[in-house]
């Protein structure tokens, strides 16, 4: 029988020929990354008299999720962190200066076609765009994959979303996959491995793949593929002078549902509060006047999220009653904004450029949200207390519908400033 | 962890996120702390009157959103002693097994349970019995892997084995 991608990676990890869903197997790790949580991690490492991490090439530390640091608290943990690269030996860290770890992973080359890779952050799911099996994991696991290398996983069984048809203009996968939220729940993929397969998800930059693969998480997602194509190869060679096999699922391979998703003629979606699968297409949505408007995170803020938003904000201005955050995801994300002149237009545009971090996605930093204010925002998660106070509300969107809405003061559509 | 626990049921609804269950203004602060602020959005007396042994009972998809293992390290410093959901997200389900915290799986499980319920569950059966009733509910037990984990207290235990053994 043939084996779909989570399959085959879990199989060469194990050191298997083959396995099943719903199999257990303990799996060799490729790649390990931590983030703040390596200051909590450490402890239940030390605590279990664990002394250095197994492979210093294999791990990876990165700062972004409250950078610079807000609190004292903060700072705190921050430089329980330094200490703790410092005495665990760890090779790879990536400071406050370097962006959300999603993006600063990718672009350093750490990530690749048929990895491993856990991390102490759900949305980890977003290395399934690059063809790797990227998965969240907590404080407690990490600490045993740190002093071991290794971790037990269900072999899960695999569902395919086949994307078919052409995008409207301004109208991007972070509405695809808003929209198979809203169609098929936040659960459709519980325990479960997602390849998206079709046309349009062949046509997507791996910008846009990976806010597809960012967001699966938000479906239950453990991991979620696009198949590595000659695409994701030529975005690669710049990153990476490790070789670059491409593979695929086999033929056979046994999927446990397809769903099929025709994205003709898809509007711009929007999530609303409290939950990611509350969704609605614009034109269903009643009026919805905002505070604040944010364009960033890992979901959403790479080059192609600055450029979607730039192109509506040129030669406009925010409204009053809105501030808008424009957070590029990384450095190299910041410059090439700078360089192309993105930058420009949001500060005509009267915008804040933040610098590259989690922003005020996580709750506990710059732009958080007062009782009774609401937010659009080209994040993840429109929980409850979120980005603020408990009494304000997160929509989720586009960076292009983020853009327009911030013009207008309350939630539009973006295809009316085409 | 013993195989079967007793507790009164605390009752929520579907799709309760690590950030109800944690906020994280609270996530700062020392677990002491920390735990009094567990699911306060949504029920502020939870935390200041659940008692050691009580069990949670949920709907669809317990624990979806963050990886934030504070979800589970306050429930069991308020000494909560299981989670039955009728599904549970899944980095919660696996951060619940790492830190020895029992969790059922029972399809509908919110119409057997009302709040106040006295209820003894058997963790390895994988049943769920109210205290006044005979014929216990039978839910989903977990996969022997699981089980063997959970009952050494989770995997840093293991760890320590492991790193003893080198």
């Amino acid at each position: 029988m043939g084996m779909t991608l989570a399959e085959k990676i879990l199989a060469r990890a194990s050191g298997r020929d083959e396995v099943k869903p719903g199999e257990f197997v303990t799996a060799r790790i490729d790649l390990a990354m931590c983030h703040e949580a390596l200051g909590m991690v450490s402890d239940g490492f030390r605590s279990a008299g664990a002394k250095k991490v197994w492979d210093s090439d294999k791990v990876v530390v990165m700062l972004d999720h409250y950078v610079p640091s807000p609190t004292v608290k903060t700072a705190e943990v921050h430089k329980k962190v330094r200490k703790d690269v410092k005495d665990l030996g760890i090779k790879h860290y990536y400071g406050e200066s370097e962006g959300v770890c999603h993006q600063v992973l990718v672009e350093k080359g750490h990530v690749l076609p048929g990895r491993l890779v856990v991390a102490t952050d759900s949305h980890t799911t977003t290395y399934g765009a690059l063809g790797a099996a990227g998965t969240g994991i907590g404080f407690s696991e990490m600490a045993y994959v740190l002093a071991t290398g290794e971790l037990w996983f269900r072999v899960p069984e695999t569902i395919r979303f086949e994307i078919s048809g052409a995008l409207s203009p301004l109208v991007t996968s972070k509405d695809v996959i808003l929209s198979i939220a809203g169609t098929y729940s936040s659960e459709v993929a519980q325990y479960k491995s997602i390849e998206f397969t079709g046309s349009a998800a062949q046509n997507m930059t791996v910008a846009s793949r990976m806010t597809m693969s960012n967001m699966a998480m938000e479906l239950g997602a453990k991991f979620a593929f696009f198949e590595p194509d000659e695409q994701t190869l030529t975005y690669l060679k710049g990153l990476t002078r490790q070789p670059l096999t491409p593979f695929k699922s086999d033929r056979d391979a046994l999927y446990e549902q397809t769903y099929r998703v025709d994205v003709t003629g898809l509007e711009p979606q929007i999530a609303i509060p409290y939950s990611v699968d509350n969704v609605k297409p614009i034109s269903e949505l009643e009026e919805v006047v905002i505070n604040q408007a944010v364009v960033g995170s890992c979901t959403n803020g790479r080059l192609e999220d600055l450029q979607a938003a730039a192109s509506i904000l040129k030669g406009r201005a925010v409204h009053p009653d809105v501030r808008l955050l424009v957070i590029p995801a990384s450095k190299s994300v910041y410059r090439d904004a700078l360089k192309s002149g993105l930058l420009n237009v949001f500060l005509d545009a009267n915008a804040i450029i933040c610098n590259p971090s989690c922003g005020p996605c996580f709750g506990q930093h710059m732009g958080q949200l007062a009782a009774g204010e609401t937010c659009v925002a080209s994040i993840n998660r429109n929980f409850r207390g979120r980005m603020g106070s408990d009494e304000a509300k997160v929509y989720l969107a586009s960076s292009a519908t983020v853009a327009a809405s911030a013009i207008e003061g309350k939630i539009v559509d973006p295809r009316n400033f085409a | 962890m013993a195989s079967l626990t007793r507790g009164k049921v605390w009752k929520f609804g579907d799709n309760i996120d690590t950030d109800v269950i944690t906020p994280t203004k609270g996530l700062s602060l020392p677990l002491d702390e920390m735990k009094m602020h567990t699911l306060e959005p949504i029920n502020p007396r939870f935390a200041k009157e659940v008692q050691p042994g009580d069990i949670i009972v949920s709907g669809k998809n317990f624990g979806c959103g963050s990886s934030r293992e504070t979800a589970v390290t306050a429930l069991k410093a308020l000494k909560v002693g299981a989670i039955v959901a009728e599904s549970f997200a899944r980095i919660f389900f696996r951060n619940a097994i790492a830190q020895g915290l029992a969790i059922l799986t029972i399809p509908e499980a919110p119409q057997y349970f009302e709040e106040g319920d006295e209820v003894e569950l058997d963790i390895k059966a994988g049943t769920a019995r109210h205290i006044n009733q005979e014929n216990p509910i039978q839910g989903i037990p977990l996969a022997p892997d699981m089980l063997a984990m959970l009952e050494k207290g989770g995997i840093l235990p293991l760890l320590q084995e492991r790193v003893k053994a080198l």
